[in-house]
């Protein structure tokens, strides 16, 4: 056994945590180049080796056979998860840790009720104190909501449900019912302090859980970096909350940091998709927008090309513009489309890669994926900087990216997606766009920037697209 | 600690947080997320003190899938944002094509 050698919340404990969240904000501080960001994440990392030291000397903490079990399976199955995981993947796993970080919180708030109960019970206090408890519901409520929310949005993720919007009829009622019985439920265990009942914490629970799949439920696809964003902040939050309850200085500050982070990422999301999060979370609610998907089945005109058009289309072009989207990620195209930059920038021509913050299924995905195809760092432009190069760019090579290029954003205020910033694609002189078919997107509408004149549809799988255009850039 | 020490220390948190955040550049935004999630990950201390005087069965249970669950954060989470920064910084060959540049058409 080892000796307890730090008391819970003394001095000794206290100022080795200060060390550990300093360490936690100076990591981040790195994080903010690339040159540095992977120093910054060991120093982040060594932080929590000394707050999980910390904690273990801490007085009254053992079970330590529970601990090496549950240490254990977190760690195996951490590290498994980590080597294996396509970074095509990386928002289900974010989605996935986001759920897993809520769940121990509902966990430990639950654990932590029913300890201050049992004190009730052995008469050492006669309530439990409310700066206590309201954080405790707080963190249980956050929690709760976080973990089903984000089973379901990765489960979405996953391809394990539809990412279409689901509506469940009378949903808004169901949500507004729920949302009552938690406050109520929160209030009345606030009010009777004396004697809080186990019973009603585990209906909180219950309520919050089934709250989170609904509200992420009919959610869809294309929103998922605005839901993955928020959960991650929420996660944060009951964090944060947990350190009230705990007096754990460690967990106030890392959960705030988080929930600051989480909350950064959420507003950016959605001002990239002009939609407010409260539009994002409830628009599924009346099915207005997402209902209709601007339905017309009709066959529309336009222009098919094949490999080796494309090929000469890019090769005697002086700028291209490649505009990556989450197909070319489930393609796995990326190192593909790098070999038809390299091609074509042997021969002279000026190829960069415009990034829609959205591109992905996460804050910052597409770029990930880029640079695992080792895309200079440069050759990244953002929206914003190159939309006003569009009309001097001569070919624009549209790659697994739908929405995030549709005119009708800009031009149908009708269009579900009405005043989403995209890459003004249509304005460069010719457009390829690689695809399999003229199918929706995420946002299960049709593209009007398939029809124009100056677009090509070139129908292949992204990666073999990519392939077959190299192949013949080389040839000619 | 008193409540009003914690507040304060939550709000100014909550501001050196926004500060240092906003600084990081969209292209690290995955990192940053799943490095969150394993600072997040810090909720494993509460699953540690809690299993701390954890008495019966249930909460042997609940003490030991929180700290398992605390332990997926921080292990996955730091090791998988190691693993893409490592994307980032290993592009020190940027036009060192094989045959040299490919110079004007």
């Amino acid at each position: 056994m080892i000796p307890a050698v730090l008391e819970p919340g003394g001095d000794g404990a206290t100022a080795l945590y200060i060390v550990a969240f300093s360490l936690f904000i100076i990591g981040v501080k790195r994080g903010t180049h690339p040159t540095t960001a992977k120093q910054g994440n060991l120093v982040a990392a060594g932080g929590m080796a000394i707050a999980v030291v910390t904690t273990l000397l801490l007085d009254g903490v053992g079970n330590w056979g529970l601990i090496a079990l549950g240490l254990g399976i977190g760690t195996a199955v951490g590290v498994i998860a980590s080597v294996r995981v396509q970074m095509t993947e990386m928002p289900q796993m974010v989605a996935l840790y986001n759920g897993v970080g809520g769940g121990a919180v509902a966990l430990i708030a639950w654990s932590e009720i029913r300890n201050e109960i049992a004190e009730i019970e052995a008469g050492h206090i006669s309530s439990v104190p409310l700066d206590i408890l309201i954080p405790i519901l707080f963190a249980a409520v956050v929690g709760s909501v976080s973990f089903w929310g984000s089973n379901i949005a990765f489960a979405k993720l996953q391809d394990l449900i539809p990412t279409k919007p689901l509506a469940v009829p009378g949903q808004q009622v169901i949500n507004a019912v729920l949302l009552i019985g938690i406050v109520a439920g929160c209030v009345s265990i606030a009010v009777g302090n004396d004697d809080p009942s186990q019973l009603t914490f585990i209906g909180i629970l219950v309520a919050a859980g089934l709250l989170g799949n609904l509200v992420v439920l009919p959610i869809g696809g294309a929103d998922m970096p605005v839901v993955i964003s928020l959960l991650n902040a929420f996660t944060g939050l009951s964090a944060a909350a947990a350190g009230f309850a705990l007096d754990n200085v460690a967990l106030i500050v890392a959960g705030t940091l988080v929930g600051s982070s989480g909350t950064i990422l959420t507003m950016e999301m959605a001002t990239a998709m002009n939609r407010s999060v409260a539009n994002v979370l409830f628009a599924g609610f009346g099915g207005a927008p997402s209902g209709g998907p601007a339905g017309s089945t009709e066959e529309r005109p336009h222009v098919s090309i094949g490999a080796q058009d494309a090929a000469i289309k890019l090769a005697y072009a002086d700028s291209v513009v490649i505009v990556p989207g989450y197909g070319l990620a489930v393609a796995q195209a990326q190192h593909a489309i790098k070999e038809v930059a390299d091609e074509l920038e042997k021969r002279g021509v000026t190829v960069n890669y415009a990034i829609h913050p959205v591109a992905g299924r996460m804050p910052g995905h597409m770029n990930v994926l880029l640079a695992e195809a080792d895309v200079p760092y440069e050759q990244l432009k953002e929206m914003e900087e190159i939309n006003p190069e569009m009309s001097r760019t001569d070919v624009a090579v549209v790659v697994g990216a739908n929405d995030v290029t549709n005119p009708a954003a800009k031009n149908d205020p009708d269009s579900p997606i009405a005043g989403m910033p995209i890459i003004e694609v249509n304005q460069a002189q010719q457009v390829i766009v690689i695809k399999r078919s003229l199918s929706p997107g995420f946002a299960g509408i049709d593209n009007d920037l398939f029809y124009e004149p100056n677009t090509s549809m070139l129908f292949a799988d992204a990666k073999q697209a990519a392939a077959d255009v190299a192949a013949q850039i080389q040839e000619l | 600690m008193s409540l009003m020490t914690e507040i304060t220390i939550f709000v100014l948190a909550a501001f050196v947080g926004f500060e240092v955040i906003s600084k990081v550049p969209t292209t690290l935004h995955t990192p940053l997320m799943s490095q969150t999630n394993a600072i997040h990950g810090i909720v494993m201390l509460g699953g540690l003190i809690v299993l701390g005087y954890a008495d019966d069965g249930l909460e042997y249970v609940i003490g030991t899938i929180a700290v398992a669950f605390g332990a997926i954060n921080i292990v996955g989470g730091f090791m998988v944002t190691d693993r893409m920064l490592g994307m980032f910084s290993k592009k020190p060959k940027p036009k060192a094509d094989p045959d040299g540049k490919g110079g004007g058409k």
